[in-house]
């Protein structure tokens, strides 16, 4: 899960790390009394997305007066802002962070993740601050410092020190980039976070180390221990089908195709998707409805495909092993009745229950498209997709 | 032959009394595998079906019943200390089929298995492992599966149903089929289940499925490339998925430019292995690569000068294998 930049900087100043003042404004008003609030010859204005990129795409504004901070929000709010990372659609900005303004010395860059090859938290820092770290890896991939954490002992202190001297730092600043190392890996414990990134990391003018911007991503299966962590989620920033489907525990992701499909397994839906690119369609979305699921359940993730309007049919994979075919009849059967099927529907069934499941299908009033393998299902999908819209 | 389980596997079952774990023990004991004992804390001395002894620890099952393989259907939040109960008894085989553990614990149960190098754990997050007609430990179909000269290792649970579906209706059974789990932290990796199958005498060609996500098809490419002289055929899921999408398993993410298809099936192509596009030819591919070897090997007594060139390396037998894959496969 993401939170917003303010959200990650309070967690992160509860554990140590330094960060700069800052207010949190949904109004031009509440921003210029925020700027007001601070004080400071010049703060920043920064939308508050669920993406990076901001800088670049005109999400974050210098203000020098509150007067000036008033006219940046009223710009910036209910703007949909388009960077590098949300995709063509872009984010709507509708909360504004700021804050005070530093004298910025140096720009570095630290960042934790667990690295797969070793199953371990990986502390990564840079020279290279303010720059994507994924660009840094690509160019200079000398210029990545690696320091991996026993989970026994968490981040050591020659650990960290070593990654302060590589980055090179200098007298008092060594002892506080450990500490704030440190910190931040306390925070990452702590909060079951999958990623924790400053980015940059400044030196001030004054010595200090400060995290400029912070990102924070939490692990969704380690939410059921943190609900303080769970209740900072932003449903604004999340697709609406995709926070439906979170609310029946359904796996689902948006695409911006138009062959809707429903399999079960990730690994299979997946398969399945590739199949409808392969056949020369475009998948609408992803969605696992998982091993166990009940007619209910399934029905609910059909209305959820459903109410995608950019689609032009459905394609149903499954091949059942503790998944019933039957139940899965029902359930499309269920949600077809009550929302109504204007579109192709492409059924391919495998598996426990398929005779079952195929006559539940075949009694019921539906215009099935019946497909006997996976090829078969993914062509005949296309293909209805491809046909001019029915009459309703 | 097999690998990690046959017929004398004696398995236990933890969270024996849950709805999935009792559902699934029902249907190994079906498929006839020695489900010899059930874990579940304070169920101790009562039994499963009237016929299973279910027991407090997996210490005691261990003691009592000599099992030498658990699979844990265990909720998320306590499978990691069920996984490390299991490990601390000494069990060498741990099938972990719960999805959703957090990451983290996944950490300390990596941590905690590198001083155990006897244990060796299956997923988390996998379907289990099976080598038909003797042993089933986990949560697949039995009845798709054939046994056979076929090794499956792969990520995802249904793309390996359907893989092993086509073997079948081809004609071709299994040797042993494993999940590796679809997470980012796991235990047992391809690399491992190549060089067992690799060694296994009854398996003639190896069939790995892998996903977007992390570097584990990167690794095994390399490996094959120096390690494994039997035929394999690969498919990777999640072509058409977007980057920075979680698209289902926690270890699906494309993140930045690292873990796309496309980086995975050149290195597998590149190690010789054929790779199909799409999910529904995975079955023909291994039939198609099982032909060729038969040819390959009758020309090889013919012509013997020939094939000692082409056997002067592995890579070099592989690339001059992969330059014979038909397109589009």
């Amino acid at each position: 899960m993401r939170i917003h930049e303010y959200q990650a900087k309070e967690l992160l100043r509860g554990f140590g790390v330094t960060v700069l003042r800052g207010k949190l404004a949904t109004s031009p008003a509440e921003a210029e009394e925020a700027a007001s609030e601070l004080a400071t010859p010049i703060c920043a204005i920064k939308a508050q997305i669920h993406a990076g990129g901001r800088g670049k795409a005109g999400g974050v504004k210098l203000a020098r007066s509150p007067d000036e901070a008033r006219d940046h929000a009223e710009a910036m709010l209910g703007r949909v802002l388009v960077t590098a990372q949300t995709g063509p659609a872009g984010q709507q900005v509708r909360k504004l962070y700021v804050e005070e303004g530093c004298r910025i010395e140096r720009e570095l860059y630290v960042g934790m993740t667990v690295d797969r090859e070793n199953g371990r938290v990986t502390v990564m820092a840079s020279t290279e601050g303010g720059v994507e770290i994924e660009e840094v890896a690509r160019l200079h991939p000398a210029k990545i410092l690696r320091a991996v954490i026993d989970p026994l002992t968490g981040l050591q202190a020659n650990q960290a020190r070593a990654l302060a001297f590589g980055l090179g730092l200098h007298g008092e600043l060594v002892g506080r980039f450990v500490k704030l190392a440190a910190a931040l890996y306390r925070a990452y414990a702590a909060t079951d976070a999958s990623l924790v990134e400053v980015n940059p990391l400044v030196v001030t003018a004054d010595g200090e180390l400060v995290a400029l911007d912070a990102k924070l991503e939490l692990d969704d299966n380690a939410l059921h221990r943190h609900p303080d962590l769970a209740a900072l989620r932003d449903p604004d920033e999340e697709q609406a089908r995709e926070l439906e489907a979170k609310e029946h525990d359904l796996s689902y992701v948006a695409l911006d195709g138009d062959i809707a499909c429903m399999v079960n397994g990730a690994g299979l839906a997946m398969g399945t998707m590739d199949m409808i690119q392969l056949a020369g369609g475009r998948p609408a979305n992803f969605l696992d409805v998982g091993g166990g699921a009940t007619e209910a359940k399934v029905a609910a993730a059909f209305k959820i495909l459903l109410a995608d309007p950019g689609v032009r049919a459905v394609l149903v994979n499954i091949f059942g092993g503790i998944m019933k075919c039957d139940v899965i009849a029902k359930g499309i059967v269920a949600a077809a009745q009550q929302v109504g099927l204007s579109i192709p529907l492409v059924v391919r069934l495998e598996g426990t229950n398929v005779e079952l499941g195929k006559s539940l299908l075949a009694q019921s009033d539906l215009e099935i498209i019946p497909a006997d393998d996976l090829a078969d299902a993914a062509r005949k999908a296309v293909a209805a997709a491809r046909e001019p819209a029915r009459a309703a | 032959m097999s690998i990690f389980v046959d017929r004398n596997t004696k398995v236990l079952v933890q969270g024996i009394t849950g709805a999935a774990g009792s559902f699934h023990a029902e249907q190994m004991l079906g498929y006839g595998t020695r489900v010899v004992g059930g874990v579940t804390p304070g169920r101790g001395g009562t039994r499963f079906e009237q016929r299973v002894p279910i027991f407090d620890t997996v210490a005691d099952a261990v003691r009592e019943t000599g099992a030498n393989a658990s699979v844990v259907f265990v909720p998320p939040p306590f499978a990691a200390d069920a996984i490390m109960e299991a490990a601390g008894a000494g069990v060498p085989l741990i099938a972990a089929i719960t999805e959703g553990i957090p990451v983290l614990d996944m950490v300390t149960v990596k941590r905690f298995l590198q001083d155990r190098p006897g244990v060796r754990l299956l997923g988390p997050n996998c379907p289990g492992v099976i080598t038909p007609g003797q042993c089933k430990i986990g949560i697949m179909p039995g009845h798709i599966h054939r046994p056979g000269p076929i090794g499956i290792v792969s990520r995802s649970g249904t793309l390996t149903y359907e893989a092993v579906k086509q073997l079948t209706d081809l004609g071709l059974g299994q040797s042993t089929a494993v999940g590796i789990g679809g997470d980012p932290v796991n235990g047992t990796d391809f690399v491992d289940c190549l060089s067992r199958f690799e060694a296994d005498p009854e398996t003639e060609a190896i069939v790995l499925i892998g996903e977007i996500g992390g570097s584990g098809e990167e690794w095994a490419a390399r490996y094959i490339s120096k390690n494994v002289t039997k035929p394999v055929v690969g498919f990777i899921a999640g072509r058409s998925a977007p980057p920075g999408r979680r698209m289902g398993h926690a270890g699906a993410v494309i993140s930045g430019s690292s873990g796309t298809a496309e980086a995975k099936i050149a290195a597998l192509r590149e190690a010789g292995v054929v790779v199909s596009e799409s999910p529904a030819g995975i079955g023909e591919a291994v039939r198609h690569v099982l032909a060729r070897r038969k040819t390959r090997s009758t020309k090889r007594v013919a012509a013997p000068q020939t094939s000692r060139r082409a056997r002067s390396s592995v890579a070099g037998r592989r690339a001059a294998r992969a330059e014979q894959n038909p397109p589009n496969l």
